[in-house]
This record gives structure tokens, sequence and C-alpha cells, in this order.
């Protein structure tokens, strides 16, 4: 019974991770149409950018999450601008190879700056607390914490301000959303800042949980694509829940099966769904 | 000069291989538009299969059922293609992207089972001793090349018939090919189901080119990618281009490699990531400037009515 509820606490940290990436990819399907493949390496550069400020400012990766954040975003949005704009006229799928190549350009980049080495935010051993015998550890409290405020201030965004209405809106329905006179490409640059801002924290609790690595975020793209297809394309809300049933899943699949086996599961589970209700739990699009 | 006709062999033997999974390819994305972007795992499976099948009885993975080369490769084949009637079955009703998302899952998962399933594929440590069809290099090419020729006149004669024009028109407009009557997933499956099982003959190809196959060879850079990037390169939907593409993106590729073994010693780690950005570079360049590749698809020539 420990066990269970030792892997529910682990499950609950990759879901908050898993989430955080699968919101980006969830509005960037709804609204532009594509999945976004280079998503997991944006993950993996943001987790690259905390590091530089940890080091160089010597902070916490914790303070360092809203420098990071930013960064990514800017970068989102440079990519977009620079090569995503002009693809946008002919058919999304270009897109989807377009960002295919830019997963490994991105990769190929994080490891000519920081080196194909593993790295951590901080050395040495961080003691866990022990709670009724199960053991929690300082980052994955912060993991769990940090995922949250993130979470409510996106809701706070989504549904307070009129770009987060205006995203909602694109991501439900695009056509409509344009007649009723939404800035598109202002929605689009919105997107982006938000995705690539999510996929930076998620990148960064990544690297807190476990260690920096050029493949990191190649490495939960596929639990990441799992989550937002199984809480419906389009719908933030959605890639929540499907964050948490997927990295729930994955961390209690090891009572049974290889660790290495993760992904498979997240897999299996995204399978299921597709066969069975393609549209999601929460009725996204298809 | 003799090494450098060595290298010749080697280099048309490879390209060769990797040109006919870039027709299966182009069945599957130039024809249909399937977005199959886990070839890396079909490539694979057909490797090991073959591998299987042909090396001597051993205790290291599963066999060897020392099997002549004609059998290996025809294992090759149905293998990938059953794992792509499994992929194809849930996903052909939906868009391509997800396709795209579960292809991409299930080589993933084929390359976690090739590097821990010991029992099956010896792990991380691989197969060894894959014997050859002929002995020499220039034979090997020969076979390989009457292979690349084999899988061109057929799928070349697969585009002309008429289920290579349903192919096309699903591609162009999926609602139209239902209102005519044709079941369209069906369709795709057999494209998707056909492609892959190219992708396994070429994968039993490497096998028994490089005598040795391990997990290392099906990452989603030299499975996938190198392979995307030639067909669109070489112009998607024409067979002719994957073929040329082929040619185009191993001379960049090899190429580099030249360049960058030049640079001092304490780089070297980092040349392979260099290529990668450069291969990257293209792909993004070709898109932008010249999506229909260097070859583009001959578009068919509209009669006038009256006319044929």
């Amino acid at each position: 019974m420990l066990d269970v509820l030792q892997l529910l606490i682990y499950g609950v940290v990759l879901g908050s991770i898993l989430t955080l990436g699968a919101i980006g990819v969830s509005m960037v399907f709804g609204i532009l149409r594509f999945a976004h493949f280079a998503h997991g390496d944006m993950m993996t550069l943001g987790a690259y950018f905390g590091l530089v400020f940890v080091v160089g400012l010597e902070i916490s990766p914790l303070a360092a999450l809203p420098l990071a954040m930013g960064l990514t975003a800017g970068v989102a949005v440079l990519i977009d601008q620079t090569i995503y704009r002009r693809l946008r006229r002919t058919a999304p799928v270009i897109l989807l190879i377009s960002s295919f190549g830019m997963a490994l350009a991105l990769r190929s980049v994080i490891q000519l700056i920081w080196g194909p080495n593993s790295q951590v935010f901080q050395s040495g051993i961080q003691i866990p607390h022990r709670v009724f015998g199960l053991i929690i550890k300082p980052d994955h409290v912060w993991i769990v914490a940090g995922a949250v405020v993130l979470v409510i201030g996106l809701h706070l965004f989504l549904t307070r301000t009129k770009m987060g209405k205006a995203m909602r809106a694109m991501s439900d329905n695009v056509d409509l959303a344009l007649v009723t006179g939404i800035p598109a490409e202002r929605v689009v640059m919105g997107t982006w800042v938000l995705g690539g801002a999510m996929a930076a924290a998620a990148g960064v609790f990544l690297g807190m949980d476990t260690r920096l690595h050029p493949t990191i975020g190649w490495g939960v793209l596929l639990p990441v694509f799992a989550a937002a297809i199984l809480g419906g394309i389009g719908k933030p809300y959605g890639a929540i829940a499907g964050g948490m049933v997927i990295g729930i899943a994955m961390e209690l699949s090891t009572l049974f099966l290889e660790p290495t086996y993760k992904p498979a599961v997240a897999f299996a589970i995204m399978v299921a769904m597709l066969v069975v209700r393609p549209s999601g739990l929460f009725g996204g699009r298809t | 000069m003799e090494s450098l006709l060595d290298y010749g062999v080697f280099f048309l033997t490879m390209t060769g291989i990797y040109a006919i999974l870039a027709l299966g390819l182009n069945l599957q994305w130039g024809f249909t538009g399937q977005f199959n972007i886990g070839v890396a795992g079909f490539f694979a499976v057909g490797a090991y299969t073959s591998a299987i099948f042909t090396t001597p009885e051993t205790a290291s993975h599963l066999g060897g059922f020392d099997l002549p080369f004609p059998v290996g490769i025809a294992a090759a084949m149905l293998a990938s293609g059953l794992i792509a009637v499994l992929v194809g079955w849930g996903t052909m009703r939906l868009r391509t992207d997800y396709l795209a998302i579960a292809t991409i899952g299930i080589a993933e998962i084929i390359r976690h089972v090739l590097k821990n399933e010991d029992w099956l594929t010896n792990g991380v440590r691989g197969i060894p001793g894959i014997s050859r069809p002929v002995e020499s290099e220039a034979g090997l090419l020969a076979v390989v090349l009457a292979f690349v020729a084999l899988v061109y006149l057929l799928i070349e004669r697969a585009r002309k018939s008429p289920w290579g024009r349903v192919l096309r028109a699903i591609r162009e407009n999926e609602n139209a090919v239902m209102a005519s009557g044709k079941d369209v997933s069906y369709f795709r499956l057999q494209a998707f189901v056909v492609g892959s099982a190219i992708m396994g003959l070429g994968g039993a190809l490497f096998a028994h080119f490089n005598g040795f196959v391990s997990p290392e060879a099906f990452g989603p850079l030299y499975g996938t990618f190198l392979i995307w990037v030639a067909l669109i390169a070489g112009g998607s939907g024409n067979n002719k281009g994957a073929l040329f593409g082929t040619l185009v993106i191993w001379i960049l590729w090899s190429g580099s490699e030249i360049l960058t073994s030049r640079l001092p010693v304490e780089y070297v780690t980092q040349a392979g990531a260099l290529r990668v950005l450069l291969i990257g570079i293209v792909l993004q360049v070709i898109l932008l400037y010249r999506p229909e590749g260097l070859l583009p698809e001959e578009r068919p020539k509209l009669g006038k009515p009256g006319e044929d």
C-alpha cells in the first residue's frame, strides 16, 4: 500500500510537469492546427536557460524560473516569426515537418552550447522529508506547488483578460473567432509566449526532478502529446487532467513493468483514447 | 585511388539502402499524405528480423534460425508490415497529425525494446555476424541497386495505376474520394502497410550490408530525419525525386563529416551536433523557398473536353 502511495506522489510530480508541457501543445494544436514536435526540445532549452541563471547569478532554480520562462517564450516567438509564420500559408502538415526539424536543430544548438553531458542545477543530496513512511523530496514539493501556481495564473489569464478569452475562442473555432474580429496574429504570438513559458517551466522542473541533459525534453514528448490528446486538443483545462492521468499511470506501471517502458504506458493510453474517443476526455477537436 | 573507389562503393550502397527507405516514405507521404515520423521503427524491425532469421543459432538472442537471405528479406517485410497494420488500424480515420504522434511513439518504443529485451535482441550489444548474400563489396552494391531498381519500378507502376490515383486523390481531397464511393481508411491502410514493408526491406538490406545491428543506428536522426529531409529535398510525390534527394542529402551528410573531421580535436564531440544543425537548416530553407523539392511532382496534364 505504501508503495502505491509513494508512486502516486511521484505520479503527481510527473503529472505536474507533463501538464505544463501539454498546455502548450494543446493550445498550439488547437489554434495553429499542427502537432508541435519541437515542444520537448523547447522544454530542454528552458531547463538550460534556467541553468545559466542558476550558475551565473547563483540563485535557486525556482528564482531562475521566471527568467527562463521569459527567455524561452522569446525564443518561441522568434522561431514562429522567422519560420513557422511563413509556412502557415501552406498546409499545416508542412509546419509539422518543420517543427520536427526544429526539434533536432534545437537539440544540436543546446548540445553545441552546453555540451552533451548531464548537468545538475545543484549538486549534493537533498534530505527528503518523511511523512508517515513516505519519502517526499523538497524539490517535489516545489515542483507541484510551482505547477499549481502557474496553472492558477493561466486560469486567471484565460478567463479574465481579453487576450486569454481571444485565445480560448480561437482554439474553440478559428473561423468563428476570426469573423468576430479577433487579431489572429497577436493571438498566435500570445499562444507562443504562453506555450514557450509553460514549456520552460516544465523543463526546469524536469531538471530539478532529475538532471539536465540535451534529450530530457525529447524523452517526455510522447507522454506530453498523450496528455494533450487525452485532455482534448485545444482544451488547456483538459491538459491538466490528461497530464495527471498520464503521469500517475506511468509511475504506477512501474509496479509490474520495467521503468524504461513508462513512455510505452503513456503511448498505450493515448492509442486506446484515439481509437475509442479521439476528441479526448473533454470533447476537444480532432 | 583504391580507397577512394572503396569509399565510393560504400557510399553508393548506403545511398541505395536509404533510397529504398525514401521510396517507402514517398508512397506514404508523397502519394497519400500520411505523416509517418517513425520510419526508424520500421527500419529497425526489418533489420532485426532479418538478422534474427539468418544468423546461426546462438544463446545471446532469439534464434538465430540460420535461414537463407531471401527468407530473411521476406520475414523483414512481413514483420514491418504487421506492425504497420497495428499502428494504422487505430489512426487511419484521423487527421495525419495523430498518425505522426502514433508512429513516433511506436518508433521510440521499438527502440526501448531493442535496448532492453536481451533475450530477443541481445540489448545494446546488438547482433553481430550477419551474413552477406555475396562476398564482395561491389557484388553487394549490385544487390542493393537491384533492389532499388525493383522497388522503384514497382512503386512507379503503382503510382500510374488506378490504385495510385486513388491515393493521390485522397491526399488532395479526402471528401471527394469518399463521395465517389472509395473506402478512404482502407486505401490509406494499404499504402501505409506497403510503405512500411518497403522500409522493412531497407532495414534488412542494411543489416546484411553492415553485418551488425545495434539500437544506435535506429534513432530519430539516422532512422527518420535524414530520410524525410531527403524526400522533401528531392520532391515529395516524385519517385525520381526520392532517389535524387537521397543522393543529394547523402553527399551533404558525408561531405559535412569530411569537413568536421578537420576540426581541432576538442570540437570533435560537438561536430555531430553541428552536422545535425546544418541538415536542420537545409530542411527549413527548402521548406521556405522550394517546398516542392528539386524535382517537383509531375502534375497530370488536364485534357480538354473532347480530347483523348
